[in-house]
């Protein structure tokens, strides 16, 4: 039998820690594209990612995951066209020390809305520092539904990932019940 | 846990907002260039507002509203020297000088005007402290944030980004469910109660600009408003989805999908 693949999408502003999510937890090297970040305005790091992302989680014999993080800027246009062949559901990744990141992920999360009910979930990365925001205040500060799971995580601890990728394939196990009948 | 940030990327508006919506207990600090303030709220609700070093005493802030002629401001502030802002309060009252809702709207005006000096700031650290409380001498007013917000998500600078904020106009508004907040007590402009009727989970906001004869930036702002003040909520469109895009939902059969979900479960386990 043919080997069958699976996509979990990972997105979020710049500097979020896609890249480093899904490093977590992928049993290949990260494909990644990075550059040398130029603008004024992103240097808070050395490099971005300027393509996707691209990780792997071999399931069994016939059936593989892969999780794809998208790049820091323009998320959209390109992505359905992409991913939506066999993808399970995403994640929308923001950096809790960071309130100026809120309104684009605001602006991601109203695009989802507009959507089909393709599952995801938010998660509040960065936990681990002190300037991180509460999940209670971040949840306000995005307006989120309650039904969204937001879920708190350091993408650099492999347990915090593991946590984060359940819960939305529980989310997603939810969704295909509802969607039943 | 950290409630701090600039107001270069993170507006007083939205500040207000977030204390308003999460029902916030303590002290936020503002400090920028040119000002300082501290604001102390309880469960979302203004009780205590000073701006610089020094808590305004109770006679001059009244005396600010003209509910004290300034001549007089002087004597009393002097042969009141003794008492404390809730003392001084209870004194006016008894002695028929002013009554409790004079007071009331006196330091409500005050507060309001402290909240609109901070608007104009563009930059400048805030700090949330948790659970800080106001002098136990002060006066126990609770100001409801809603209507400041309204009025300073209106004149704010904030709306060129809106198509960000807001980029699909295919999705429908809902009331959000805020007991204890009533409509009808807050003060919207024409534009915006026109909106407001035609809030409904079945009219994408596009409709509602139609209806509303608003263009697609004035919809945004107005909604942008309501959403900010916590008013309303966006929901996707309860009718076809008609926006979808193609192939967004997996070509698979469910119990299949089920199956490969579940097959990806016990894997992830094993991390
Ligand atoms: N302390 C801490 N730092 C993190 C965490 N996750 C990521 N980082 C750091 O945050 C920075 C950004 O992480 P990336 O993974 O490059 O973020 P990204 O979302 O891929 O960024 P772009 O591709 O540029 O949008 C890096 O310096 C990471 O090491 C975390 O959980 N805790
Ligand atoms: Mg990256």
């Amino acid at each position: 039998m043919q080997t069958q693949t699976v996509k979990i999408v990972v997105t979020g502003p710049f500097n979020a820690g896609k890249t480093e999510l899904i490093r977590s937890v992928s049993e290949i090297e990260v494909v990644n594209t990075e550059k040398k970040v130029t603008s004024e305005s992103e240097k808070v790091k050395n490099s971005t990612t300027v393509a996707m992302d691209f990780g792997r989680i071999t399931v069994d014999n016939d059936l593989v995951l892969f999780l794809f993080g998208t790049p820091g800027q323009k998320r959209f246009d390109f992505m359905w066209e992409i991913l939506s062949e066999g993808m399970l559901g995403f994640i929308v990744l923001v950096d809790s020390t960071r309130p100026e990141t809120f309104r684009e992920a605001r602006g991601i999360l109203e695009t989802f809305r507009a959507y089909a009910p393709t599952p995801y979930i938010v998660v509040a990365n960065k936990q681990d520092l002190a300037d991180a925001w509460s999940l209670e205040d971040i949840r306000v500060a995005l307006r989120l539904d309650p039904a969204i799971k937001l879920l708190p995580c350091t993408a650099k601890k492999k347990s915090s990932v593991k946590t984060v990728l359940l819960e939305l394939l529980y989310a997603i196990l939810e969704e295909l019940d509802s969607t039943k009948s | 846990m950290a409630l701090k940030g600039n107001l270069r990327d993170f507006s007083i508006i939205q500040v207000l907002n977030l204390i308003n919506l999460a029902k916030k207990t303590g002290a936020l600090y503002i400090e920028s260039s040119s000002k300082s303030a501290k604001l102390i709220f309880r469960e979302g609700k203004l009780v205590y507002a000073t701006t610089g070093m020094d808590a305004v005493p109770l006679i001059k802030i009244m005396a600010r509203s003209k509910l004290i002629p300034s001549s007089a401001a002087a004597s009393l502030s002097e042969r009141y020297r003794t008492l404390n802002d809730m003392e001084l309060g209870i004194t006016l009252i008894n002695s028929g000088y002013l009554t409790q809702d004079q007071i009331f709207t006196g330091i409500a005006d005050f507060f309001k005007d402290i909240l609109r000096g901070l608007f104009t700031l563009t930059e400048g650290l805030f700090n949330f402290e948790a659970d800080e409380q106001p002098p136990s001498t002060s006066i126990p007013l609770r100001m409801a944030l809603e209507d400041i917000i309204i009025e300073g998500s209106r004149q704010a600078h904030e709306h060129e980004d809106l198509k960000n904020e807001i980029p699909s106009l295919d999705v429908a508004l809902k009331f959000a469910e805020r007991p204890g907040v009533n409509i009808r007590d807050i003060k919207l402009n024409a534009e915006e109660w026109r909106v407001i009727s035609y809030v409904n989970p079945k009219n994408s906001i596009k409709q509602i600009a139609t209806a509303a004869k608003l263009n697609d930036f004035q919809i945004r702002r107005v909604v942008y408003n309501l959403l900010q003040a916590g008013l309303v909520e966006m929901i996707r469109l309860n009718s076809p989805v008609a926006s979808a895009p193609p192939h967004a939902i997996p070509a698979r059969n469910p119990i299949e999908q089920r199956n490969l979900v579940n097959r990806v479960i016990d894997r992830i386990k094993t991390i």
